[in-house]
């Protein structure tokens, strides 16, 4: 068992100096999506550079920002930046400010970094685009809402940047959306995150009603003291908002179809950045889940329950994106179950958070390189052999793939046996299953990630006639190259001498050792590899051994479900949609008929009252002095009659 | 210049451009249109310019009284607080902006363009009167006189089924109108037994001392009037006839700005002159809000008609607006306030930018189009920027008022805040639902050489989305001046805010909330 230092709530300080400069780590992506979206087609010729341009400057100002920080002390590395008053109404005072600190420079780093890589990559993968410019309007403001995401101050700005870039990712899945399926998806997306956002709407107006305050330090300081059925709702709602943004059981079924978005924003946005920002809420959150065990027991099950969804989804996709997208699902479960442990898990999810961005972003890019030099195409069973027309891509995707199964000494192997480790150290009958969950789960991301390298880069060349695949050009290499050397190390550094947990460790507390584990590292290791090199060997006898069918076979009951994502569509059908459709046509037909027909029908029957009534028009002035007397009675009696 | 008769003035340029515009020679449109341009813009200019010497904070101002009907006490009295003076600004700002926006609408009727732009511009007068109004009789006037140029707009040089929708809008007027003078005459009859002269003005109604029984038959009588115009469910179904059969440029002045005059009712009479009545009353109300949000979202999702289906949004929106009245806190009426300010913006942009389409397609049916987005991208993107208004996201005006309604409500009635979130997803689902249908998919054959935005329609839109952004990024001038106003109205009906469960020490606010720089 552990016991946990919570976080203590570090003063912040004033941000001066390099510090103020803070507020251009949003100002300027934001400036390239305005001049882009609002230049229109003027500024066609200029888009990507532009749109590089400043994705890169924000990231040179992230790492300087880095090493400031890096250069005070533990304590005083929380800095504020007030830029001005947003909303003030009485004692409701939200503030556009900014705060930095170890956790959000570590978000910083990792979307302004990848994300420069991503807009490099994409001047080549989308060249033959007529809306290139838009295109790169869009990452910028996708970058700029990210970060603001990272760097609010209180949850309001943190839902500010939350649904920015959900916006962003609507506009980029839906980018091609004269497809009408990728319109849909586009929605979907955006409707599934709305769902989520509910629980973070419901979070902060508790949170205020609460504590009087949303800002991350005032809550973090009234947490201990509220009821905890109250922390337990806040903890659960914040949970909901990040199952939507995360992809995560039950809100899963929009990530696989976002995939309709070029493959630069499925790199970026779905599958490094914005779908970890469940991740991030609930770290960042870490006082409020340190005040309910019964909300982090959810968490876990939450992330327990994904990570073999996904995996289990993985292992059927032909669509090497899909796959992937699965693959991300199951990932981020991974993360959200470290979450779920507390103190002794959320650095572990973060560190795990960071080396996935870098291999799940290469990885991605890879499958774009593949797609790009087979006329777009995604199905893994029409390629194979691919290795020696795209050397670089087999390479860098290699890469990428030995660091995701969590070979030794690739970054996955760090990470991901931290988080095995620690669910099992959890303790009792909960700590035993997520931690066999998790354990399982490495099995099967080894066994579908190496369907997919064998699929795609071993065997015999299934293409169609019309491809003639070729290696991408430098721009789109070149990333590729960076995130895979990022693959192969940052897991390492991060857990060098315990240099990211140490780093985080004022934000998001830690745990301490105190007497025996479930088990311990070494055993943890020699588990997980085992299991994985299990993994790899099934998947190599079935995909390298034999070959592969360019139609899907039919399939086992599983495997068929699994093709269907578990059947999640036909679930959200049934029990969402179908009901909701024939509600508001219901509703349409009640309206229509139901009220204004009464109105109506009030309409009608007073039109044929004041037919005969005009008989009553007798021009008397003694009838009309009766009526009216009869009228006044009428009045007084009911004025004395009813009673309100 | 503190005695300019600020309010006079700018309700009188507009109607003095009213009976210019209709002086006109016959066959001088573009002239008729022009001059009520130049004086709808005069009109701003001096909202501006009075806006300008508001100071937040000093309560009601640019005061003026003259007696009117001396013998029933009836006083010309006008003044503008903080809430009144931004529902006046709105008017201001959209008038000339439907002028533009109007500028080919007659086109083809067989209409005079004079006619039709000398009843918008007595439309503008006399809705700036009734948020001036400080004479509950005044206000009475002018409620009912919006209605006659409403109606001539909707009767003349509307669509189709026009003549029932104006008739449907003004018998539903009228006898809300109706409802609305009894109560009236009630107040008057009170004050004279209670003050000894009869009075209207709405600060000594203020303090009469009225027995709880009559105060609800009273405060129905307003409030049914104000449920009718605002509309709130189950009095909204003459309004997305009106909306539908409209002049875009109409509807925006009728859902924009006109339907306003009911939530600011609430606000200005019902509150303060039946404080124990609206309490009476407050959880009826919460629930046919909450109805009102629900249902008018899900009507939307279900409409074929993009008029009928804006229309249906505004009923849900105006759900959002009785909520925070009612919720009676400090957010609550300050975000119902920003509201009907917002809401004014994004929907005139959703109905200018539809009418746009409507003009180019000649159809209302959501079904004729497809595949716009590469048609006309222009129009397009700023609808997109427009629903997206709609529907509340951050950076955009609507949020900051939608959220603080939650906040409001939710403070002091947790359940009705957690249903009203449902308005959120609602949102999300009538607005992209909409704008997959019209712009995504197959370009369509039939839209080939559809023209872009033109640069007069760049004019009418561009303004309107810098609003919605500007105020989503900085609310704060307009709540700085909304805000004593809405102390004034929690002390009226004397309710304070709830206080926090748990109080975190200041010390915590005020390094990261605070002002320290």
């Amino acid at each position: 068992m552990t016991a946990a230092v919570l976080a203590s709530t570090v003063a912040p300080s004033t941000a001066s100096g390099v510090f103020s400069l803070t507020w251009l780590l949003i100002g300027l992506p934001l400036l390239g999506a305005a001049v882009l979206l609002v230049g229109g087609r003027r500024t066609d010729k200029i888009g990507h550079l532009l749109g590089t341009l400043t994705a890169a400057l924000s990231a040179v100002l992230g790492i300087v920002l880095f090493f400031a920080l890096q250069g005070r002390d533990g304590e005083s590395r929380t800095v504020v930046q007030h830029l001005y008053s947003w909303v003030p109404v009485a004692d409701f005072r939200a503030d556009a400010a900014l705060q930095l600190d170890q956790l959000s420079i570590c978000f910083v780093l990792l979307i302004t970094v990848v994300g420069t890589l991503i807009h490099v990559y994409s001047i080549g993968y989308m060249s033959h685009d007529r809306d290139r410019r838009r295109f790169f309007a869009y990452l910028n403001l996708f970058i700029a809402a990210m970060l603001l995401l990272v760097l609010g101050n209180s949850y309001l700005t943190l839902y500010f940047g939350w649904e920015g870039v959900g916006l962003a990712s609507y506009l980029l899945i839906g980018f091609w959306n004269y497809r009408p399926e990728y319109a849909t998806a586009a929605k979907k997306a955006f409707v599934m995150n709305r769902i989520g956002d509910v629980g973070l709407s419901i979070a902060i107006v508790l949170m205020f009603s609460t504590f009087g305050t949303f800002s991350f330090a005032g809550v973090a300081q009234g947490a201990s003291q509220a009821s905890s059925t109250t922390m337990t709702v806040m903890g659960l709602m914040l949970l909901l908002a990040a199952c939507g943004k995360s992809a995560q059981v039950p809100l899963q079924a929009w990530l696989g179809d976002a995939m309709a978005g070029p493959t630069p924003v499925s790199a970026l946005i779905h599958a490094a950045t914005m779908v970890t920002a469940g991740v991030y809420l609930i770290v960042r959150s870490a006082p409020v889940f340190d005040a309910s065990a019964t909300a982090r027991a959810v968490v876990m099950a939450i992330g327990a329950i994904t990570l073999l969804y996904g995996a289990i989804v993985g292992c059927a996709k032909d669509d090497i994106k899909k796959a992937l997208a699965a693959s991300t699902m199951s990932q981020i479960g991974y993360m959200i179950l470290a979450a779920g442990l507390g103190p002794a898990g959320y650095a572990i999810a973060i560190m795990h958070l960071l080396a996935h961005g870098f291999f799940k972003a290469g990885l991605f890019l890879g499958a774009g390189s593949v797609m790009h030099g087979m006329n777009d195409q995604t199905d893994m069973r029409r390629f194979g052999g691919l290795r020696t027309v795209m050397p670089v891509t087999f390479v860098t995707f290699g890469l990428g793939y030995l660091a995701i199964i969590g070979l030794p000494p690739f970054s996955g192997f760090f990470t991901k046996d931290k988080i095995i480790e620690a669910a099992f150290n959890h303790g009792g009958a909960s700590g035993w299953t997520v931690g066999l969950v998790a354990l399982l789960g490495a099995g099967l991301t080894a066994f579908y990630m190496t369907r997919v390298m064998v699929m795609t880069f071993f065997g015999p060349r299934r293409w169609t006639e019309d491809v003639h695949p070729h290696e991408s050009g430098t721009s789109m290499t070149m990333p590729m190259v960076v995130l895979a050397i990022g693959s192969v190390f940052a897991g390492g550094l991060f857990v060098l001498g315990g240099a990211l947990q140490n780093w985080l460790e004022p934000v998001v507390g830690t745990a301490v050792e105190e007497g025996a584990s479930t088990i311990s590292p070494a055993v943890a290791t020699a588990l997980s590899l085992v299991v994985v090199l299990g993994g790899v060997a099934a998947a190599f006898t079935q995909y390298a051994r034999r070959d592969v069918p360019v139609v899907a076979p039919a399939g086992a009951l599983l495997t068929r479900a699994a093709r269907r994502d578990l059947y999640q569509d036909s679930v959200n059908e049934a029990v969402v949609m179908l009901p909701g459709q024939y509600l508001t046509r219901s509703l349409v037909f009640g309206d229509n008929r139901g009220i204004d027909g009464a109105v109506n029908g009030l309409a009608a029957f007073f039109g044929g009252l004041s037919a005969r009534a005009r008989r009553l028009q007798t021009g008397f002035v003694r009838s009309y002095a009766l009526s009216m007397l009869g009228g006044a009675v009428v009045v007084v009696a009911a004025m004395l009659l009813v009673r309100i | 210049m503190s005695d300019f008769p600020w309010l006079t003035v700018i309700g009188a340029v507009p109607l003095v451009g009213a009976l210019v515009v209709a002086a006109l020679p016959k066959g001088r449109d573009l002239l008729a249109k022009q001059v009520a341009l130049v004086f709808s813009l005069v009109a701003l200019g001096l909202t501006i310019a009075m806006a300008a010497a508001f100071e937040p904070g000093g309560g009601m101002q640019f005061t003026e009284a003259h007696d009117w009907i001396p013998a029933f006490g009836v006083q010309y009295a006008l003044g503008v607080d903080g809430i009144a003076l931004v529902l006046v600004a709105l008017s201001a700002v959209l008038t000339p902006v439907v002028l533009l926006a109007a500028w080919h609408d007659t086109d083809g009727t067989g209409r005079s363009a004079k006619g039709y732009y000398a009843l918008l511009l007595s439309l503008e007068a006399f809705m700036i009167g009734v948020f001036a109004a400080t004479d509950v009789f005044l206000f009475y006037v002018f409620f009912e006189a919006m209605l006659i140029p409403m109606y001539f707009i909707i009767g003349r040089f509307g669509g189709a089924q026009r003549s029932y929708a104006a008739v449907k809008f003004l018998l539903y007027s009228l006898f809300g109108g109706l409802l609305m003078l009894a109560s009236v005459i009630g107040l008057y009859v009170i004050s004279g037994r209670q003050l000894g002269a009869g009075t209207f003005s709405i600060t000594q109604l203020a303090s009469l001392d009225i027995d709880p029984v009559t105060q609800r038959w009273l405060f129905l009588g307003f409030f049914i009037a104000f449920a009718i115009k605002a509309p709130l469910f189950p009095f909204h179904t003459w309004l997305p006839d009106a909306a539908a059969e409209s002049t875009p440029g109409s509807a925006v002045l009728l859902v924009g700005v006109l339907d306003k005059v009911g939530t600011f009712g609430m606000i200005r009479l019902c509150l303060p002159l039946f404080p124990d009545a609206s309490h009476w009353f407050t959880p009826m109300i919460i629930v046919m809000s909450l109805i009102g949000i629900v249902y008018g979202a899900l009507l939307a999702i279900g409409q074929t008609d993009i008029m009928r289906l804006i229309a249906y949004t505004s009923v849900s929106h105006f759900g959002f607006i009785t909520l925070g009245i009612f919720a009676m806190t400090s957010q609550g009426q300050a975000g119902s306030t920003l509201y009907m300010v917002n809401h004014g913006f994004s929907t005139a942009a959703l109905f200018l930018i539809a009418g746009l389409l409507v003009r180019r397609r000649r159809s209302r049916s959501i079904a004729d189009y497809g595949g716009w987005q590469r048609v006309t991208p222009l129009i397009a993107g700023s609808f997109l920027v427009a629903g997206l208004s709609s529907l509340a996201l951050p950076g955009l005006s609507a949020f900051v008022s939608e959220f603080l309604v939650l906040v409001g409500t939710f403070r002091r009635y947790p359940a009705a805040g957690v249903v009203a979130t449902l308005g959120i997803v609602l949102a999300a689902l009538y607005i992209l639902i909409m704008i997959q249908r019209m712009m995504t998919g197959p370009v369509p054959e039939s839209a080939a050489g559809t023209a872009d935005m033109t640069r007069r329609e760049a004019w009418v839109v561009a303004p309107l989305l810098a609003i919605i952004v500007a105020l989503g990024f900085f609310p704060k001038p307009l709540l700085d001046v909304i805000n004593p106003a809405v102390a004034t109205t929690m002390k009226s009906v004397d309710r304070t805010d709830p206080a926090p469960k748990v109080s975190v020490p200041e010390a915590a606010l005020v390094t990261t909330e605070g002002t320290a720089q």
